[in-house]
């Protein structure tokens, strides 16, 4: 049976190439396009200068844009400032508030998926469904790493949903969830802050075995007297979990979209660390009907020493996705 | 993140009354953010630090104290935009060559901890 995902592309994927004026939006689009993916997700925060306050004209740009390059907008990124004033957090009300004025944004965008950072608590979104609801945008829960999509704040929101009986509040997976080898980019990059290279293997085979990190902590840290970057590398063991691919299909009801993070895909068009080759199987599996979009995320982890091809780096993820998709298919 | 493009290049002078010296940053993180948000902007020249208190952010006409920008809750700090770091000095740096360190604390309301970010670069007064 032919599978029906769609590949898509963040623009948080060219962040390198924004913040340094190398690429402008409308080069997204017309990459994005170029190597056909037919979707385009946007971070508001980031790519919409003047936001919030965002005109009907920059709103007809942005539709005009996408149509253009024949790319849909598929999914708006919020962000949640709950710490905006240094003397107190907001209230409740302020956080509904400032969610309402992205979805309303959102929904003139002619966007229908809304990324729910991870943080914002089950009992606020349960106050904003009458809002998504009317508005038709569904928010998503991002399940990103540490959590995972059985960790129990995750299914805080699964309970909600539940109970309310919403198709318009759920889940919104991060594939930096099925970490299941240590990304060499980040070990490289360790290892020229000053981790000793001994040290960095021993804290990748840990990871190899599915040690707990707060063993190989106490191992790197305390025993082995492990220096400023090998601590370092040993904790980010804490945000590399590597969660059961088969379990996501039981998820599949509760999103509408796929954030494809990555740190690499090399020459050879493999992901080093992140187990895309079990996971696109069960998607399809699951019958999962909409967008990977492509997260590339490598650049912070190599910026420090060469100069950073976004480009390629999400070109060479959707040529490996366009094998695994079909190499699933013909397993089917 | 984004640390080594924090301070811009060939962008530290003297500024022309005299009164200080001035460079151009942008913020280390992957969107805009409020300015009540940049909690500080730690400035080092050769070594020395800068008092706070003498330290100006400027994105348009406006110059704004540290302690202004606390309470700037109507304005940001765009995704790779330059802004204006200004340090009141009298008279300025001399001539040559100095080493600048800018240290960023942003209040980020996702992370349990604040997220910092620095560079350092050595520049010519222009």
């Amino acid at each position: 049976m032919p599978h029906q995902i769609k590949r898509g592309v963040s623009l948080y994927s060219f962040q390198e190439e924004l913040f340094l004026g190398q690429m402008t939006i409308e080069d997204c689009f017309a990459f994005a396009a170029s190597i056909g993916a037919t979707g385009v997700e946007v971070l508001p925060e980031q790519n919409m200068p003047g936001f919030p306050h965002i005109s009907d004209a920059d709103v007809a740009w942005w539709k005009d844009t996408a149509a253009k390059h024949g790319v849909e907008l598929t999914c708006y990124d919020m962000f949640l400032d709950t710490k905006v004033r240094k003397d107190r957090p907001m209230t409740d009300e302020e956080q509904v508030e400032s969610i309402l004025r992205d979805l309303r944004l959102c929904n003139r965008l002619g966007i229908r998926n809304m990324r729910i950072l991870v943080f914002v608590r089950p009992d606020i979104l349960e106050k904003c469904v009458p809002y998504a609801e009317e508005l038709d945008v569904h928010m998503g829960v991002e399940v990103h790493a540490p959590w995972h999509m059985e960790h129990a704040w995750i299914l805080r929101t699964v309970e909600v949903a539940d109970r309310l009986g919403t198709g318009h509040l759920g889940l919104l997976p991060d594939m930096g969830i099925f970490n299941k080898h240590y990304p060499p980019v980040w070990r490289d990059r360790f290892i020229r802050q000053g981790a000793r290279p001994e040290v960095a293997d021993f804290i990748v085979q840990q990871h190899e075995e599915k040690i707990m990190a707060e063993y190989t902590i106490y191992e790197v840290a305390v025993k082995m007297q492990g220096n400023k970057a090998e601590i370092g590398m040993a904790e980010m063991l804490r945000h590399t979990p590597y969660s059961n691919p088969k379990r996501i299909k039981d998820y599949i009801p509760y999103f509408r979209h796929i954030q494809a993070k990555f740190y690499e895909v090399d020459e050879n068009l493999v992901d080093p660390s992140i187990a895309y080759g079990e996971v696109i199987p069960a998607l399809i599996e699951g019958g999962w009907n909409g967008y990977l979009s492509s997260e590339y995320e490598g650049n912070r982890w190599i910026q420090d020493v060469q100069a950073v091809d976004s480009r390629e780096q999400v070109r060479r993820q959707h040529l490996m996705f366009e094998r695994l998709l079909a190499q699933a298919e013909g397993a089917n | 993140m984004f640390d080594k493009y924090l301070i811009v290049d060939d962008s530290l002078r003297n500024l022309p009354d005299g009164s200080g010296f001035a460079f151009e940053a942008r913020l280390g993180y992957y969107r805009g953010l409020g300015l009540s948000m940049v909690e500080e902007l730690a400035v080092t020249v050769d070594g020395e630090d800068i008092d706070r208190a003498a330290v100006r952010f400027h994105d348009g006409d406006d110059a704004l104290t540290m302690d202004d920008m606390e309470i700037a809750y109507d304005r940001r700090w765009e995704f790779g935009a330059k802004a204006t770091i200004s340090v009141v000095r009298p008279g300025g740096l001399a001539q040559g060559e100095h080493t600048l360190d800018l240290r960023e604390k942003l209040r980020i309301s996702y992370l349990p901890f604040p997220s910092f970010n620095s560079d350092s670069k050595t520049l010519s007064v222009r």
